[in-house]
């Protein structure tokens, strides 16, 4: 009987009502592994980790194929599981809102997720906590799920800081190093501080339109608010402090890259699939509150330019892998805060899927160079490594094609190719924004190849152990596809036409307005530019870099001494700023144990004391002074009454 | 009478348990656990059974027990519950076993007369939830002080002593404060018609000139907030709790603090609305500078229960916050914290004696790396770590955030400033796990990890912790109906139920009256 009923729902396509299982999916897993995993053989740890995050991808392939096939009648879905507050006006409930984006930002966390999971199960073998780190990866993806699916705000935040708190525990995920905790700590605070703005802008966006839900909120404030006041910038400002903490945007950037203390997939789960995007969605999401707003969206704007070419500078000079990696994170998630300003909703979205691919996969190559030289991680040891490791070498040269733009066979060309095109063609952008992102273009291009030739090329410094095995391998060659490939979803006016990424968005979010005058010519030429300027970048690389080259010398200089070099290496300062001005004043202030109110109780029970002694020395046992004061005393009394 | 079986279960098996320790070591701990669950499941009941929990309200009781004792100064045996008061119940007969279980194997010496002092604790406080006799209230308020200043002074820690007095000074003088304003309401109810009365029905149809409301007002406020712990009533708080032996700070921090709590919602605003509303922005600013002020001390601590001390101070400032922004949702919030809170501090209390157990220190720079070695301690540990900086999902965000929500439009200032206190939560929470749990390992002593007992009751508290944060449901649709009643504009409540009744016969004493609205 229950068969046939399953089967009618099958045949009914109703599979989208499975919708609960992709967050639950996870959070069972992390359940299942936070009380038994201690008793599970290794293989079952792997199993369960990757299992649940593997069928929640699977779940999520049968569910979009149905979101699909409702098109364009349906463009959303929506589902409460139950209420999870209801009293006094406030109705927010355990629901889930899936449309064109949040189907997208799902797709990309368990499928890429997935691909980290099994990377996982692999590097992290010889681990001690491999039950701790699965029940941790697992409750990460179920967290940003939960962030990305929500119907209401309030569940949203739920995800939003369960996310926070992965990061910190697998930031810290090695707990004996206390450099490693403070960096987890410093991740988790200095996002709180993000958090709390957003949370008061949530407190006044429910005084002002007594609803949580994102739609009705949306809805409502264009309805009541309008464009410009300041209201809708205060909360769009609220919001934005919030997404320029998980996003590690200027200036709550300076925890991502002491975020590198996690071990490696860590980093790619943070940067590709989880935690990073956040603030990314969350703009999107709101987009109709942001475009209440303009003042906040330039400000969007002026920050991704800012802190992709701080980033980018910072990039060139670090020594350890795992920073240069951080630091372009902080650059690409800047052009993608960059699209967002100028209200290019969906090439943010696409160079976030674009970059969760070559990021993943960057990281993932890191990570199996960092194995194989017993984790070494500084890129002045390495070098050589293209012989002893080529599917790693291969693989990682595509996710740094990728990510400098390498035109037309690489899908980092495409995702910022739209994005410049977009800044360059927007009414909300200016040139010198423009100017600034090129230049961004030409820095990524530096750095990217400045890190394959320094790992991969020259004289072996530190002897490899060999390639990984398979179930590392799988997710890289998988990943190196991706970042090929999926650039041909959308490709320019100019080059094919393919529009099925915008097409696919349009169902969520607007579709930019061009400035006038923006025709294929001009678009043909800004391409052009945007091309030069990214070879030009790797033919910058290849002259300073290039063992063998005549500068190569004078490269290696790039990384040591100078001021200017010390600047960048630290990302501009930042930490010894905030150090100055937060950090150690706050430890002034709580460095005493004791408190002054008590102090002020102290002076009570010191007076009471002291009138005590002073009172007692009035007793001294002699008769002829209590006579004298009994005489006295009377004496006084008598004139007082007398007077 | 079943009222009166909840108060007298505890009194009367006190003598018992302290008896109970000529038979057995573990007699004494099982004869208050079998009471306490008796309550737990007597009050349980009563929330299952009379499903007009949902719609009773100020004045109008669910159960309500009135026989008279001194007629001629119109005091009277009368106690009534509702939703507020059902659930303070059920978290103090709750967080009593939790104190219980917390201290078997840290009280050794007098262990009958430790449960002997807790019950009588227990049952002066379901006391205080239950009296609508101001008189009868008060009596309940002292009679639970006495075992509580015996429990830090006999098995105290170190500094006991003083910690003692500080306790029994500062809640005795406003204690003090308490009684005279009671008394003052009674001669002023004789004033105006003409016989004194403790009645909560009577004193609430009382009208007092604004000048005199105002003075009556503070000694309930100061009174109240006292016990509650926030500045700059609070200088007690971290010296008792510290120093008590954990069940003892368990009881404090979980359920003591309730009593001052429960005072303020019970009478406070609700005797004086008028010069309550007025004075309502100073006491929410209180209740703004706790939050900040706990959290910066908690940040300053190396101690680690003093750490938890001032986090409560904290927590407690949400409490105060929303209980006086006026809206009805701030007022869900605050019962909301009360909850939450005693929750998360009793557990953190368990884990913080745990630690003291096994290491014979509190001081956290002693501590580290002991994830390693007792990973059930540690993991509960990070779980309530957690709740106190407030993670969504957890019954402490549930509090806190309807808290904010609803001040929000009261007191925007306050609240902004009251949510920096989320930003210090989690440096202060983390900071403890980071110096206790995470880092080099110093302890060289091998200890062992939680006992399957105290594992299963942190295990049981972190259910409910999630429980209340995904289905707040729970506890919001029983009260709610008493916190709507708060935030109507003053109506004299007719109290249609209460009729008194003059005989003094033993027989109408213990009798009764089960309302049916």
């Amino acid at each position: 009987m229950q068969e046939t009923d399953n089967e009618h729902v099958f045949e009914k396509g109703e599979m989208i009502s499975l919708l609960w299982l992709i967050p639950a999916l996870p959070l069972a897993g992390f359940l299942v592994l936070a009380l038994f995993g201690g008793r599970f053989t290794r293989q079952q740890v792997a199993w369960v980790g990757c299992g649940s995050v593997g069928t929640a991808a699977f779940t999520t392939a049968l569910v979009g194929r149905e979101f699909f096939q409702g098109f364009p009648d349906r463009e959303s879905y929506h589902q409460t599981l139950w209420n999870w507050i209801d009293t006094s006006g406030l109705t927010v409930g355990v629901s889930w809102y899936l449309d064109a984006l949040s189907l997208l930002m799902v797709a990309v966390i368990t499928g890429i997720g997935f691909l980290i999971h099994l990377y996982s199960a692999e590097y992290m073998a010889g681990d001690e906590g491999y039950a701790r780190f699965f029940a941790y990866m697992n409750l990460f993806v179920a967290a940003m799920l939960t962030l990305v699916l929500a119907d209401n705000l309030l569940l949203l935040y739920l995800g939003w800081e369960g996310v926070g708190l992965c990061s910190y525990l697998l930031i810290g995920f090695w707990y004996r190093e206390p450099e490693y905790g403070t960096a987890a700590e410093k991740a988790f605070i200095v996002t709180r501080i993000g958090d709390t703005a957003f949370a008061i802008g949530l407190f006044i966006l429910f005084t002002q339109l007594k609803s949580l839900s994102i739609q009705q909120v949306q809805s409502l404030a264009t309805e009541e608010w309008p464009v410009g006041s300041n209201l809708a910038t205060i909360v769009a400002v609220l919001f934005l402090i919030g997404a320029v903490g998980k996003s590690a945007q200027l200036p709550l950037q300076v925890w991502l890259p002491d975020a590198m203390a996690g071990p490696t997939p860590v980093s790619a789960l943070i940067h590709a699939a989880t935690m990073v995007t956040a603030g990314v969605y969350l703009i999107a999401r709101m987009h109709h509150l942001f475009a209440l707003a303009p003042l906040v969206q330039e400000v969007i704007a002026v920050i991704g330019l800012a802190t992709l070419l701080l980033a980018a500078t910072s990039a060139l000079v670090q020594q350890d892998i795992k920073r240069v990696l951080a630091y372009s994170t902080m650059s690409q998630i800047g052009y993608m805060f960059l699209a967002l300003g100028v209200g290019a909703w969906s090439a943010a979205l696409f160079h976030f899927l674009t970059h969760s691919c070559f990021k993943a996969l960057l990281f993932l190559a890191a990570g199996s160079v960092i194995k194989s030289l017993h984790h070494e991680q500084n890129i002045f040891r390495m070098g050589g490594l293209r012989r002893h490791l080529p599917w790693t070498f291969w693989t990682f040269l595509i996710g740094a094609a990728a990510m400098s733009g390498i035109p037309l066979i690489t899908s980092g060309f495409y995702s910022k190719d739209w994005i410049l095109w977009s800044v360059w063609s927007s009414p909300l952008s200016h040139r010198w924004i423009w100017y600034g992102a090129l230049l961004g273009a030409m820095l990524t291009g530096l750095y990217s190849f400045r890190l394959i030739f320094r790992v991969f090329f020259g004289e072996v410094r530190t002897q490899p152990t060999g390639e990984p095995g398979l179930a590392m391998r799988v997710p890289l060659v998988v990943l190196a596809f991706l970042a090929l490939t999926v650039g041909f979803l959308e490709m320019p006016h100019t080059l094919g036409n393919v529009t099925l990424f915008s097409q696919y968005l349009s169902h969520a979010l607007p579709t930019m307005e061009l400035l006038p005058g923006m025709d294929e010519s001009s678009e043909a030429r800004e391409q052009l530019a945007v091309t030069v300027s990214a070879l030009l970048g790797i033919g910058l690389a290849a002259i300073l870099f290039l063992p063998g080259s005549n500068f190569s010398g004078r490269g290696a200089d790039l990384s040591t001494g100078r001021p200017l070099v010390t600047l960048l290496q630290s990302g501009w300062g930042f930490d010894r700023l905030y150090d100055r001005v937060c950090v150690r004043p706050w430890f002034l202030l709580t460095r005493n144990p004791g408190e002054l109110l008590d102090r002020g109780y102290e002076w009570l029970t010191v007076g009471a004391e002291s009138c005590h002694r002073w009172m007692s020395h009035t007793q001294t046992g002699h008769v002829r002074w209590y006579a004298t004061t009994i005489v006295v005393g009377t004496l006084v009394l008598l004139g007082l009454f007398a007077m | 009478m079943i009222l009166w079986l909840l108060i007298l279960i505890p009194i009367l098996a006190a003598p018992l348990a302290w008896m109970g320790q000529q038979w057995s070591r573990n007699a004494p701990r099982w004869i208050a656990i079998g009471t306490l669950s008796v309550d737990c499941l007597l009050t349980l009941l009563l929330l299952s059974q009379d499903h007009s929990v949902q719609t009773s309200g100020h004045g109008s009781w669910l159960v309500e027990s009135h026989s008279s004792w001194i007629p001629r100064w119109g005091i009277s045996l009368h106690l009534g519950l509702d939703g507020l008061s059902v659930i303070l119940i059920l978290l103090t007969a709750f967080i009593g076993l939790i104190a219980i279980v917390a201290s078997w194997t840290e009280i050794q010496s007098r262990v009958g007369f430790f449960h002997c002092n807790v019950l009588l604790a227990m049952g002066g406080v379901i006391g205080v939830f239950l009296a609508i006799d101001l008189f009868l209230f008060f009596f309940f308020w002292e009679l639970m002080l006495i075992p509580m200043y015996l429990l830090i002074a006999i098995w105290g820690h170190a500094h006991r002593r003083s910690a003692s007095f500080k306790f029994f000074l500062f809640t005795q003088a406003g204690s003090l404060l308490l009684l005279v304003a009671i008394i003052a309401l009674a001669l002023l109810h004789q004033h105006a018609t003409g016989r004194p009365s403790f009645d909560y029905a009577d004193l609430m149809e009382l009208t007092v000139t604004h000048g005199m409301a105002w003075w009556l007002m503070l000694a309930f406020l100061i009174g109240f907030v006292v016990k509650l712990g926030a500045p700059p009533f609070h200088s007690w708080l971290p010296d008792t709790y510290t120093e008590a032996p954990t069940g003892a700070s368990i009881i404090f921090a979980g359920i003591l603090a309730k009593t001052g709590a429960y005072g303020l919602l019970r009478f406070t605003i609700p005797l004086f609305p008028g010069v309550m509303s007025e004075f309502a922005p100073i006491v929410m600013g209180l209740g703004a500078v706790g939050i900040l002020y706990g959290a910066v001390l908690a940040c300053c601590q190396t101690d680690i229960k003093r750490l938890v001390a001032y986090s409560s101070i904290s927590h407690m400032g949400f409490f105060l916050l929303g209980a006086f922004a006026g809206t009805e949702l701030a007022l869900q919030g605050a019962v909301m914290q009360l909850v939450a809170h005693g929750l998360s501090i009793g557990a953190l209390f368990m884990l913080a004696g745990a630690l003291q157990e096994r290491f014979q220190t509190r001081d956290m720079r002693q501590m580290g790396g002991l994830w390693g070695m007792t990973p059930r301690l540690a993991t509960m540990a990070l779980f309530f770590a957690c709740a106190s900086l407030g993670l969504p999902g957890l019954a402490n965000f549930i509090g806190e955030f309807l808290v904010l929500f609803g001040s929000y439009s009261a007191q925007p200032v306050l609240t902004i400033l009251a949510s920096l206190g989320m930003v210090m939560a989690a440096i202060y929470s983390l900071g403890m796990m980071q110096r206790t749990f995470f880092g080099q390992q110093r302890e060289t002593r091998i200890a062992s990890d939680l006992s399957n007992a105290a594992f299963g009751t942190l295990l049981l508290i972190a259910v409910l912790q999630i429980w209340l944060g995904l289905y707040p449901k729970t506890v919001l649709i029983t009260t709610k109906p008493v916190m709507n009643m708060l935030v109507q504009p003053v109506v004299a409540s007719p109290n249609l139920i209460h009729q008194p009744s003059e005989s003094v016969s033993f027989s109408t004493i213990f009798t009764s009256q089960v309302s049916a609205p």
